[in-house]
């Protein structure tokens, strides 16, 4: 079971969390002058990396919060996490 | 190779066991190949088996990071069966379970196929019809189903509690072709079966890198046991996938998630058939050996470390303990996690990629122990043709871009 740094709330188990995917996924600005390509990109193709992913989670069974975080997959150790709207934290290897 | 038969089996017997060979070779890897497979579990050595059976190509190799047999191959709960909803996916998962009924005869290898029954239980009137319109899809595509009244479920699994629990048992559909098969014999099976027709099977191979000649078609696999030129790649890699894909420079739609499962301390045999609930989350079966195999679900965030968090197998065994209270105080033995690449409509991906050259056969999420045969089968056929049999040609990368999914989320028997 994972202990997750809620921004907000500091540590707290994992089951009070819902995982919400890969963070940082736009919605297209124009969908009328979207392509397929760019529509499968948004809806279907994920980094899934074996590494540093920045991805979101929300404390649903505390605050009800979205936030952000970077955890590394290949270790499930978390690096960071962030408040939604503030920039990724600058780690190496981690996404720019 | 020489064939096991009865008269091998006495004969060895006599001689106290001791005169066994290695039943396939351990060579030092060519520098290049007509084609080589990224993955030894039971997907990446069927196919090899089946390109060199059925298509000829035998100078060909597996490349496996770690042993075969060792990644899902060896950590799922081997359950078998065909009952999924749409067309496609009923001729492409009936496909392997008739390959499956004469698998042990076609490599000469005791797979240990036991059809013994799946049976799905239902303990919501929701659960109910949802099963129930599954029953009639699957008879309607000449997929055997049937629908179980509580005491026939119960007749059928006698240790099954369907009564005094939280959410009884108020239906079940049954696939009575469906069972089980020895996961180890799979991949060893096929493995023998490859060798000995040619292919060269490469353990502690670990693919870094893919190399595409001027013309973007693939010209090399980099590996950590040194560069490997072939002109074609087929990547069975589970879920890891997406990984071996993007040294080709292709994204894949997949998520790779840990799905845990656990087995108990061996028991006498009490327990005759596979049960599956996807209410109450839990599927169980008895292996040989006598342990009880318990599927629990998928962690909830993605990962690679082949482990998860405790509470998610707790969860299934409560709902174990609430269908079987005889099993409540069997101890757990092991505990493990496998990582599986989901797919968005959990339907797997079989086909040409846009690299040329460069084939792809994954996406097969929480259940592709069951596909084993059938995803080798015409996977091979794909490479060795470089086009889709027409079993798999539905399952395209491209049917995300053009809306065409075939959305199994709801015949993962449990909701991952």
């Amino acid at each position: 079971m994972l202990l997750i740094e809620c921004p907000y709330c500091g540590e707290r188990p994992e089951p009070e969390f819902v995982y919400g995917g890969q963070a940082h996924v736009a919605r297209p600005a124009q969908p009328s002058g979207t392509s397929a390509e760019e529509w499968t990109q948004f809806l279907y193709l994920r980094a899934n990396p074996r590494g540093l992913h920045a991805e979101r989670w929300r404390h649903t069974h505390g605050c009800g919060r979205f936030f952000n975080a970077l955890r590394d997959t290949a270790t499930d150790r978390f690096l960071a996490t962030y408040r939604v709207g503030e920039r990724v934290p600058q780690l190496p290897g981690g996404p720019a | 190779m020489t064939p096991f038969s009865a008269l091998s089996l006495l004969k060895q017997g006599l001689g106290g066991q001791r005169g066994w060979k290695p039943q396939w070779r351990s060579p030092d890897p060519k520098g290049a190949y007509d084609a080589v497979i990224v993955g030894g579990g039971g997907h990446g050595l069927g196919t090899a088996y089946y390109l060199a059976k059925e298509h000829g190509l035998t100078n060909i190799a597996v490349l496996e990071k770690g042993w075969i047999g060792g990644g899902n191959t060896g950590r799922n709960t081997t359950i078998i069966r065909s009952n999924y909803l749409f067309a496609e996916s009923a001729a492409l998962y009936d496909h392997a379970l008739k390959l499956w009924e004469g698998l042990s005869q076609e490599l000469n290898y005791n797979t240990m196929f036991s059809a013994r029954g799946v049976m799905m239980l239902a303990h919501t009137v929701h659960d109910a019809q949802v099963a129930q319109r599954h029953v009639h899809a699957n008879r309607a595509a000449g997929v055997d189903n049937e629908w179980l009244t509580p005491a026939e479920a119960k007749a059928f699994c006698p240790p099954l509690n369907i009564g005094d629990i939280r959410y009884p048992v108020i239906g079940a559909a049954l696939q009575r072709r469906g069972g089980t098969a020895r996961h180890d014999a799979v991949a060893w099976g096929y493995a023998r079966g490859a060798d000995s027709l040619g292919v060269d099977i490469l353990e502690n191979c670990e693919v870094t890198g893919i190399r595409l000649g001027s013309d973007g078609a693939v010209e090399a696999v980099d590996t950590t046991r040194g560069r490997i030129r072939t002109p074609r790649v087929g990547v069975a890699a589970a879920g890891h996938s997406s990984v071996i894909m993007a040294m080709a420079g292709v994204a894949l739609p997949l998520e790779s998630y840990p799905l845990q499962a656990l087995v108990s301390e061996p028991v006498k045999p009490v327990f005759p058939c596979v049960v599956m609930s996807n209410t109450i989350h839990a599927y169980i079966s008895q292996s040989d050996k006598g342990e009880l195999v318990i599927g629990a679900g998928t962690d909830a965030y993605t990962s690679y470390t082949q482990r998860g968090g405790l509470h998610i197998p707790s969860h299934a065994l409560e709902a174990i303990c609430e269908l079987f209270p005889m099993f409540r105080r069997l101890k757990m033995l092991r505990n493990w996690g496998g990582i599986v690449d989901v797919s968005p409509d959990r339907s797997p991906i079989i086909g040409k990629t846009p690299v040329p050259g460069l084939y792809v056969n994954c996406g097969w999420g929480t259940g592709g122990f069951k596909a084993t045969p059938g995803s080798a089968h015409v996977f091979a056929w794909t490479i060795a043709k470089d086009e889709p049999h027409p079993i798999n040609a539905p399952f395209t990368l491209e049917r995300f871009r053009d809306g065409d999914l075939i959305d199994e989320a709801a015949a993962a028997a449990v909701a991952h």
